[in-house]
């Protein structure tokens, strides 16, 4: 008999459709849907796929409670050996389904489970540690390689047989330290790595430093009624027509646009660039997601001193962290050197 | 975005759908918002229960940045 797989998808490669399907609920598919089919041809004959839960992102992310209840219990009625979850490559919302998922049947259920993310996909800071993350490329280009990778994971696991290094195993690592026998004693190992540092030479540290990018929250803002006040948001909100081109994904750029005298943000002048979520609702009332109606009669009513002239936008959807972080620092640099002393700062 | 803003000495706050996302990318001030494709509105409401509803939300955002935190708070 060989092993029962249950294997987790979005609706997208559920196969259900885009992000106007984002809220789809949980549902199960007997059989292979999608990836399920490579992945199936990756296992082999000892492991078999067969079911498919299938779930919206948006659905499961507004609803992670419920969601994670209704789908582990449609997973448990299968009886299965093992989750496979995605992979979700850079697409955060399926990430974080994914590992939620993982570790709520790893937890529950006590099988083994495997899923597949790219490095900066926000689902593997939070469940690196529970779970096997293989790592994959961004976008689902790389479904190639990544399957053959997950799919070796999991007959591991079903076999019980030993999981290697994260660097050999191809997934992310999970900041488990092991026991292991060198052939050459700590003291040559460490004064090797120096020289080799010494003389610019690559080295590989056996035991890396986590890394804490934590900032000190700033104080409070005093005098709310006294302050100039920001908007930015990584939803994509810019002028009909998108001026700048800001891409619908992976952005590599950001937007700075007046807001002086302009009292509601209409329709018929603003719109979403974001191809990360159901574009109706910001397009239909942009105020949804950059609030500028609200902070108007915030401003007439005393209660902040002034809404900034200028909003700044960009699309919050794979965007790298690298790039976002550029851009920030950009825009922050010119918010101080503009007065503002509080930002708000919205996402999709 | 959050922390570069943060770094650079302006308080700032998160209005965002997904909390644990928003906790992982390290924003401090942090506020729930309604839905991923509607953060700061919802369409099953009148116009004007959606604006209400709205300022609501900025008003709870300019309350977290009047707000002394020691470390990433939700206000829920």
């Amino acid at each position: 008999m060989p092993y029962r797989v249950v294997h987790y998808l979005n609706q997208f490669f559920g196969q259900i459709g885009g992000e106007d399907k984002a809220g789809t609920r949980p549902f199960v598919k007997e059989g292979i849907v999608g990836p399920g089919l490579a992945l199936q041809g990756a296992l082999g004959q000892d492991a078999q796929v067969v079911a498919t839960v299938i779930c919206g992102d948006g659905y499961f992310n507004e609803n992670m409670e419920v969601a994670k209840k209704e789908i582990l219990s449609m997973i448990k009625s299968y009886s299965p050996d093992i989750l496979i979850a995605g992979p979700a490559f850079n697409a955060g919302r399926y990430g974080v389904a994914c590992g939620a998922i993982c570790k709520e049947v790893k937890d529950e259920l006590g099988i083994p489970v495997v899923t597949g993310m790219y490095p900066e996909n926000p689902g593997v800071e939070i469940y690196k540690k529970d779970i096997y993350i293989a790592k994959t490329s961004d976008s689902a280009a790389g479904m190639r390689s990544a399957v053959p990778v997950m799919a070796k994971l999991a007959l591991k696991l079903l076999k019980g047989e030993s999981i290697a290094s994260p660097d050999e195993e191809g997934y992310i690592e999970r900041g488990i330290r092991k026991n292991v026998f060198k052939d050459e004693l700590g003291a040559k190992r460490a004064v090797d790595m120096l020289i080799a540092k010494l003389n610019g030479r690559e080295f590989k540290t056996e035991y890396p430093m986590p890394d804490f990018d934590r900032v000190t929250p700033n104080p409070p803002v005093k005098d709310m009624s006294k302050a100039k006040v920001a908007l930015v948001t990584s939803g994509g909100i810019v002028p009909k027509g998108n001026p700048d081109k800001i891409e619908s994904s992976s952005a590599s750029k950001y937007g700075k646009y007046s807001i002086a005298g302009v009292e509601v943000l209409t329709p018929d002048k603003y719109e979403t660039a974001h191809g990360g979520y159901d574009p109706v609702y910001a397009n239909s009332d942009p105020n949804r997601v950059l609030p500028v109606d609200a902070m108007r009669e915030l401003e007439k009513e005393g209660v902040i001193g002034k809404l900034h002239d200028y909003y700044y936008a960009t699309v919050g959807n794979g965007t790298s962290v690298a790039n976002a972080k550029k851009y920030a620092q950009t825009i922050a640099k010119e918010l101080v050197a503009d007065g503002v002393q509080a930002v708000i700062l919205t996402s999709t | 975005m959050v922390k570069e803003i943060e770094r650079a000495g302006i308080p700032v706050v998160h209005v965002c759908t997904i909390v644990p996302i928003s906790l992982t990318v390290g924003a401090n001030r942090i506020v729930p918002a309604v839905a991923i494709p509607h953060p700061l509105g919802n369409p099953a409401l009148s116009k004007e229960e959606e604006k209400s509803l709205r300022k609501s939300l900025a008003l709870k955002a300019l309350k977290a940045l009047e707000t002394p935190v020691d470390g990433q708070t939700v206000f829920e």
